[in-house]
């Protein structure tokens, strides 16, 4: 290498820094999406993008007389890395709403980025507490859950499933504790033992397995998302735990995980209940047409994580249509937003005054669908209409 | 260092004066996204900068000198959250902390050589990275937000205004370079330079080369702490991501990537590191498969970085 | 104390120590044969899982799975050697970090692009996925008791491969004199790609048999990858005696650590502050090791002889 071949490398890098600006501009909406598009965490990415694309299929690629355009960007699992993102489709690409977000600390760090810059932000996934309570901002919206509500639904299933004693189980990190922080509070048993695991570096858990089976309990509570998930029931299955002690779960027996659970044959995880705000079998007019057409176009069963991914561009079309396509008239979209009568897929919801949904939980139970498939089952209604618990702190 | 003018010069000056118009110029040509990325650019460019300290001038190969930078922002992040964002209490303390954590890793590491110092910085870094991980009351691994940024209490130096801070970050750097220019042509960094070279024999005309290196590490890592103070003002967060080993790994890059052992190497390395990353993360989002190679390829054939190249000769290794 | 959960948990601190034993030894004999630190050794662990998951796939049976496997991830290394790691030996360790840095970001894409993101997840045969009862009344699973027989086999196996063959003699004779080696007729090279393939091997190894328990996953190489390095940091490196002695301490430590250290501490600490403490320092508890032994001892536990300063 010399020279001219250097000098060449930095031209080009100085050239594709400052690109030719963009083609004449049609009527159009520039959605920014971010997720996890690299590593791992690409599985959950790669579902939430899927059901956007289903989305923009359903919508004709149209929201009223705009055409839609959808920008995707990858956080990397890494909050700086997920802010520099949401900087490049505020700053650079200029898009008019920004939606997405799986991580919680991803989505913190980039929140005052879009917001700055008076943009509506919709959190597909992501619900921390802070943004639930005093930091919460008329511009977000979140279309999924705040972060405790799952796992407060998922004690009280367990009072109501008369368990006594409980063993916990969860990686040691702010979703983690947060999980167990939500079952500890609607839980009205006793509580015999809790191991907080290293993050995400421990899959194997042994030691705790162990502990577990000396502790005797009548359930154990676990929270593993993403991959972890299935090796924990494998590793549960070997130690002889399936059949004798229940495990419920949180986020962890997805139509992520399950496929491959089926693949290992692992039986274990039939039969276990867990708590969600949606179910693939929900009936619902909008939920079916989802599920079909995305089961039709991708083989899967689509995730919660997808399903709230394409609300999320259910509720932009709405609020665009809603302005007649006028995207200065951000106060009009936003109000068509808090009125949340787009059609969700899980029915209908209303949303609080802090802009979290106000919503149902179910129990849903992992069973055999009538194509052999595993899936989450849609049983009973734990919470009805649940709030979180942080509005009240919320002054917008 | 003579006053030559070398290829290697123009292209650093061109770099910092780059650096220095970029708030004007990025919205001018309709790209104000640049102007952050060339903060960041700034920032890590003061991190590779006081890396190259021990690691070009010196040959310690730290592989955990981000963790300097990540407790001095973690500093600046708890004050704010209990509500100090005096900078005249915060920007101390941080630094300080970066010192001593710098002097113990340092006191520990540098009794060992070779691979041994590689694994025993790497290890001392990921203990910080767990603790990080496990504060659960400064947000675990989500990580703090930091609601107001330092104040340095002069009302035309306002951290919030956004090219205010470019230009504190900006003149931090040009302070760094100023700082590391002068430690490096005294007699302390004749001594570093030394030890890199032979160190016994240093130790045969009667130096005491582990005070040496343990003040250079010393140095490094509270230089490394500007840059974590500057980083948590920017971000408004710090999360554990700033401690983990990868975030080391680049640093290293950095330097590598722009010249070992040269005064502006790291800088014109930060700057390109950032660019390319975010040109090749537009072409695919497989970037990482050409990004990997790239990294061995310039590991193999140009070993002195862009200034070697520029200056038509390779690393003196 | 209740000695059968005693028992158990030190059964699975062996059964860790094991698997962190067939990673670290061939890191260890890479390092003190070749002198080339190879970060990439984890790549090398999480590409034995998916080919472990692949074959399984494709033979339907475990078993035959790793028998193809293994082969394959021995080959693999051998062709990595002759590709990227070849040209490094006479760079400093400055560039072996690097690029072998620069080896796990391609590796991890690779794995991506062509396995997809989701891992990959193995089924046990019937007779490998149950307990077995051993005494004190415990309950183990048989999957666990076997990669200890592993392990302890794939030990035994290395001694005797360096002490007693041809080839062991080599490597033992390129690792104390390399030019004399090579002027006695060695070749080197050939010896070099020869080491490396095992090494891949035993990596490849280690995470194939993990595989069944964790699943095969992008971001598994990267923990362990550390893991591994402090064992033979603590252990000496290039000594496989001290990998595995320092394998098993570590396994112990991790294991036994997150198995009573909360409940040590809750004896002297309120119990909330017990129950945050006690992951935060179970997770930090080898690194405090390693420091500590490193302190006293910089070349750890077991310096090779003749190890350069």
């Amino acid at each position: 290498m010399n020279k001219a071949i250097w000098l060449g490398a930095v031209a080009a890098l100085g050239m594709a820094a400052f690109p030719a600006q963009n083609q004449a501009m049609g009527a159009e909406i520039k959605i920014g999406f971010v997720t996890t598009l690299t590593g791992g965490g690409a599985v959950i990415g790669n579902d939430m993008r899927n059901a956007v694309e289903l989305a923009l299929e359903h919508i004709n690629k149209k929201m009223g007389n705009l055409d839609v355009n959808v920008i995707y960007a990858d956080d990397e699992v890494n909050p700086q890395k997920g802010k520099q993102a949401t900087e490049k489709l505020v700053e650079r690409d200029n898009v008019d709403i920004v939606a997405g977000y799986i991580w919680s600390n991803v989505l913190l760090a980039s929140k005052d980025v879009v917001l700055d810059a008076n943009k509506i932000l919709i959190s597909a996934n992501a619900g921390p507490s802070d943004i639930a309570g005093k930091q919460c901002h008329k511009n977000f919206f979140n279309i999924s859950w705040q972060n405790d509500q799952t796992p407060m639904a998922l004690g009280e299933l367990l009072n109501q499933k008369n368990v006594k004693s409980l063993y916990l189980i969860a990686p040691n990190y702010a979703a983690g504790q947060d999980m167990v922080a939500g079952v500890e509070r609607t839980f009205k048993g006793k509580i015999v033992g809790k191991d907080m695991t290293a993050w995400p570096q421990q899959l194997d858990w042994s030691a705790e397995l162990t502990k577990v089976k000396a502790a005797n309990p009548d359930g154990v509570f676990t929270f593993y998302p993403g991959g972890a998930g299935p090796a924990f029931l494998t590793q549960y299955d070997q130690a002889g735990l399936t059949g004798k002690t229940p495990l419920y779960s949180v986020y962890t027996l997805d139509a992520l995980s399950l496929p491959l659970l089926q693949k290992a044959n692992n039986k274990g995880a039939l039969g276990t209940f867990l708590t969600q705000m949606w179910a693939a079998d929900m009936d619902n007019e909008p939920n079916k047409k989802f599920v079909a057409d995305f089961k039709k176009k991708y083989g899967t069963y689509p995730s919660y994580y997808g399903a709230q991914s394409y609300d999320a561009i259910m509720m932009i079309k709405a609020a665009v249509e809603a302005v007649k396509g006028n995207l200065k008239d951000i106060d009009g979209m936003r109000k068509k937003m808090e009125a949340a009568d787009f059609g969700s897929v899980r029915g209908p919801f209303k949303m609080g005054p802090n802009h979290f949904p106000i919503q149902n939980f179910y129990a849903n139970e992992v069973v055999v669908d009538k194509d052999g498939t595993w899936m989450n089952a849609n049983r009973q209604v734990v919470l009805k209409d649940h709030q979180d618990s942080y509005a009240k702190d919320c002054k917008m | 260092m003579s006053a030559t003018i070398t290829l290697a010069r123009i292209v650093a000056a061109l770099v910092l004066a780059l650096c220095g118009v970029m708030p004007y110029l990025a919205p001018a040509v309709g790209e104000p996204f640049l102007i952050g990325l060339f903060a960041r650019s700034m920032i890590w460019g003061i991190a590779a900068l006081s890396l190259n300290l021990i690691l070009g001038y010196g040959g310690m190969v730290s592989f955990g000198h981000a963790v300097y930078l990540g407790v001095a922002s973690y500093t600046i992040g708890i004050f704010a959250f209990h509500g100090v964002t005096d900078a005249w209490i915060q920007w101390p303390v941080a630094l300080g902390i970066s010192a001593f954590v710098a002097f113990i890793f340092g006191a520990i590491s540098l009794r060992t050589r070779g691979v041994y110092f590689i694994m025993i910085t790497l290890a001392l870094s990921q203990m910080f990275y767990y603790l990080a991980r496990s504060a659960e009351m400064y947000g675990s691994d989500d990580g703090l937000t930091i609601s107001r940024r330092s104040d340095l209490g002069i009302s035309w130096l306002n951290l919030n205004n956004r090219v205010t801070l470019y230009y504190v970050i900006f003149v931090c750097l040009l302070l760094s370079l100023f700082i590391l220019w002068r430690i490096v042509n005294s007699r302390f960094g004749m001594v570093i330079r030394g030890i890199k070279s032979n160190e016994t024999r240093m130790e045969g005309i009667g130096i005491a080369t582990y005070r040496y290196k343990l003040a250079a590490f010393v140095i490094a890592g509270t230089m490394c702490g500007l840059a974590g103070i500057l980083e948590a003002n920017f971000e408004k967060f710090v999360s554990p991501d700033t401690l983990n080993w990868p975030r080391s790994g680049e640093m290293i890059f950095m330097i590598v990537l722009g010249g070992m052992g040269s005064l502006f190497g790291p800088v014109i390395g930060a700057v390109v590191y950032w660019l390319l990353q975010d040109v090749l993360s537009d072409i695919t989002e497989y970037w990482q498969i050409i990004f990997g190679p790239l990294l061995i390829l310039i590991v193999l054939f140009a070993r002195g970085g862009i200034v070697g190249v520029l200056n038509g000769k390779r690393r003196d290794a | 104390m209740n000695y059968a959960l005693f028992a158990e948990q030190f059964l699975n601190g062996i059964q860790l120590g094991m698997v962190l034993f067939l990673l670290a030894a061939g890191l260890t004999l890479i390092f003190g044969i070749m002198d080339l630190v190879n970060l990439a050794h984890g790549s090398l662990y999480m590409l034995g899982a998916y080919y472990a998951a692949t074959f399984t796939e494709m033979t339907g049976s475990f078993v035959l799975g790793l028998v193809i496997a293994v082969p394959v991830m021995i080959l693999s290394g051998i062709v990595l050697e002759i590709v990227a790691i070849r040209t490094l030996y006479r760079r400093d360790h400055l560039d072996h970090v690097l690029a072998t840095f620069g080896l796990i970001l391609f590796f991890r894409e690779l794995v991506r692009i062509f396995w997809g993101s989701a891992g990959r997840s193995i089924p046990l045969p019937d007779y490998l996925s149950g307990a077995v009862a051993l005494p004190l009344g415990i309950d183990y699973p048989v999957y666990r008791l076997l990669i200890i027989v592993l392990g302890l086999a794939v030990a035994l196996g290395l001694y005797l491969l360096v002490q007693r063959t041809r080839i062991g003699m080599l490597i033992r004779a390129g690792a104390s004199n390399r030019e004399m080696a090579g002027a006695l007729g060695v070749n080197i090279p050939l010896l070099y790609t020869l080491i490396f393939g095992i090494g891949a091997g035993l990596a490849g190894f280690s995470g194939m048999i993990i595989a069944p328990l964790t699943a095969a996953n992008i971001g598994m190489g990267d923990t362990v990858l550390i893991q591994a390095l402090v064992v033979i940091v603590i252990g000496g490196i290039g000594s496989i005696r001290g990998a595995f002695v320092s394998s098993l301490l570590i396994g112990l430590i991790d294991t036994l650590g997150r198995s009573f250290l909360d409940d040590l501490m809750a004896l002297f600490l309120p119990v909330n502050a017990a129950e945050a403490a006690g992951p935060a320092l179970s997770s930090m508890l080898i690194y405090i090791l390693m420091a500590a032994i490193l302190f006293f001892r910089p070349q750890g536990l077991f310096p090779p002889k003749g190890a350069k300063a």
